[in-house]
């Protein structure tokens, strides 16, 4: 495994939920980052950003790492969950919020 | 004759071969992204596609867009840089 696999690999096991995603979650630089981050500060899940467009390794290495040519990618209890598509799905059926429930990660009412 | 075909034809003819969709959308947006990170001048960077198909029977929602993402790898090896993907079965639509 490359030192690159080896971050990401640790960056996703030592936070309950990972986003990589254009930009941070304060300012997302693409509307699928975007749409991610809106739909997580709604839940008001805590999260780890993780901007690929600060470094080019990190953008390609987790393309490779999930096998998933796009990003944003989210990461719960360090199994992928998908991208844009799937997390607005999931979003909208209820299921989001099942996973994190699941998981203990729904903020305390 | 026509000897090039844009993206979205090769899109096409990549994805109903592969899947042999019961119902097919793809929609340019490039125009919509035009300016930032990942468009280009000639477009051709950004769609959306809608697709019904059996073979993401029993699959889940990460297999399946794997499956169409395999299918057009030469495109994102060459300029695509965002797809919009809406994958359903046949007992789905």
């Amino acid at each position: 495994m490359t030192d690159i696999q080896a971050e990401i690999a640790r960056t996703v096991a030592e936070n309950d939920v990972v986003l990589f995603l254009k930009g941070t979650a304060d300012r997302p630089q693409c509307g699928f980052s975007n749409m991610v981050v809106q739909i997580l500060d709604h839940m008001g899940v805590e999260y780890r950003d993780v901007d690929v467009l600060a470094d080019e390794r990190i953008r390609q290495g987790v393309k490779d790492y999930a096998n998933w040519p796009t990003i944003p990618q989210l990461y719960i209890k360090g199994e992928f969950v998908g991208g844009c598509d799937i997390v607005r799905e999931m979003f909208q059926t209820g299921e989001l919020k099942t996973l994190l429930d699941e998981k203990g990660l729904t903020p305390a009412a | 004759m026509k000897t090039q075909l844009s993206r979205a034809e090769r899109i096409e003819n990549a994805l109903r071969e592969r899947f042999a969709p019961l119902d097919f959308e793809l929609v340019d947006e490039s125009a919509r992204h035009a300016g930032h990170a990942g468009a280009s001048p000639g477009g051709e960077t950004h769609y959306r596609l809608r697709m019904i198909s059996s073979a993401f029977s029993g699959l889940s929602r990460v297999a399946r867009q794997r499956l169409v993402y395999a299918a057009l790898q030469p495109e994102f090896d060459s300029g695509l840089h965002a797809l919009s993907l809406d994958l359903k079965t046949p007992d789905q639509s």
